[in-house]
């Protein structure tokens, strides 16, 4: 089950959020500043490996929670957080890959590296976020 | 629709008609020779504007053909001829010469160029610089900085159409993107 979803561009700025559950929610600051925390963790992980090419945290397991990060090539991250052990987290994140291509970039409106203000974005994730969780 | 009227298709595949295509494009380029007056500055915001293009329809790219980071110019170039072509333009590229710093290509069919005949006094124009910018932004976005130029041109009575490409740098950005 998914809990919610984080976009961060490549500076990592909060680009979009959202949640998906009615858990306790955190304030506007609260994920914006996690958001790039989570920018900067991310580097530090992929700093810290003995093995060069390593591209950074895929996964964080906690005891309640996942946490799912995917790094695209132009450096924007998508990571979702969802319970423990969910299914086909990864495979959804790519989807929203694939509608932030669609439905942002090609927007005409929509400024490169500015938050997501994106009606048709938002109601295609929702549908692939029910199908996700069915 | 003539006989000419392809149609470009996407991965996604989604089909729109490529005479609609060419004749918006030579609509804009005709436009921008109205309001900037001068070849050589319409070269210039073609190329500006398909690089605002490139960056954008990079990801698009990289979402949907699940290509994985490519390591080098070469890579790069091959990965741009074998798919990006054939994604975005429904034509197929093939790299002529290709060395660590420089490659060129051939465009076997360009659809931008299908009912366009360039007048003499417009000789300077590089009517498809459109696309130049597009593959320039696009790398941009994955940490390369290119130059590229029409090299051969059929409208100016070259047999084919085609693309110099040149590696200036690799941006070694702040990291995340640090190459190992």
């Amino acid at each position: 089950m998914l809990l919610s979803l984080f976009v961060v561009n490549k500076s990592g700025g909060l680009i979009y959020h959202r949640n998906f559950s009615s858990l306790a929610k955190l304030d506007t600051n609260d994920t914006l500043r996690l958001g790039s925390m989570w920018h900067s963790l991310h580097a530090i992980s992929s700093q810290l490996s003995p093995v060069p090419g390593c591209k950074g945290i895929e996964l964080l397991e906690a005891e309640t929670f996942d946490l799912h990060n995917f790094q695209t090539p132009t450096g924007i991250k998508f990571f979702a957080v969802a319970e423990c052990k969910s299914h086909g987290v990864d495979r959804f994140l790519k989807r929203v890959y694939n509608l932030y291509a669609d439905y942002v970039l090609k927007n005409p409106f929509y400024e490169l590296d500015m938050p997501i203000r994106c009606e048709l974005f938002d109601l295609q994730l929702t549908s692939e976020v029910t199908l996700t969780m069915n | 629709m003539s006989s000419k009227g392809k149609v470009a298709s996407s991965v996604a595949g989604e089909r729109i008609n490529s005479e609609l295509f060419t004749l918006t494009y030579g609509a804009l380029v005709r436009h921008l020779l109205l309001d900037l007056e001068s070849p050589e500055e319409v070269n210039k915001q073609l190329d500006r504007m398909g690089q605002n293009i490139g960056v954008r329809l990079v990801d698009d790219f990289l979402a949907k053909t699940n290509t994985t980071r490519c390591r080098n110019f070469k890579e790069a170039v091959k990965t741009i001829a074998d798919t990006g072509f054939k994604m975005f333009l429904g034509i197929d590229a093939k790299v002529t010469q290709i060395g660590d710093k420089e490659c060129k290509m051939v465009l076997n069919d360009n659809p931008l160029i299908d009912f366009v005949e360039l007048p003499e006094k417009l000789e300077p124009l590089s009517y498809c610089n459109l696309l130049c910018g597009v593959i320039r932004g696009a790398l941009e976005q994955v940490s390369m900085k290119v130059e590229v130029l029409i090299s051969k041109d059929p409208l100016k009575g070259d047999e084919r159409f085609e693309l110099h490409m040149k590696l200036l740098e690799y941006i070694n950005e702040e990291y995340p993107f640090a190459d190992d």
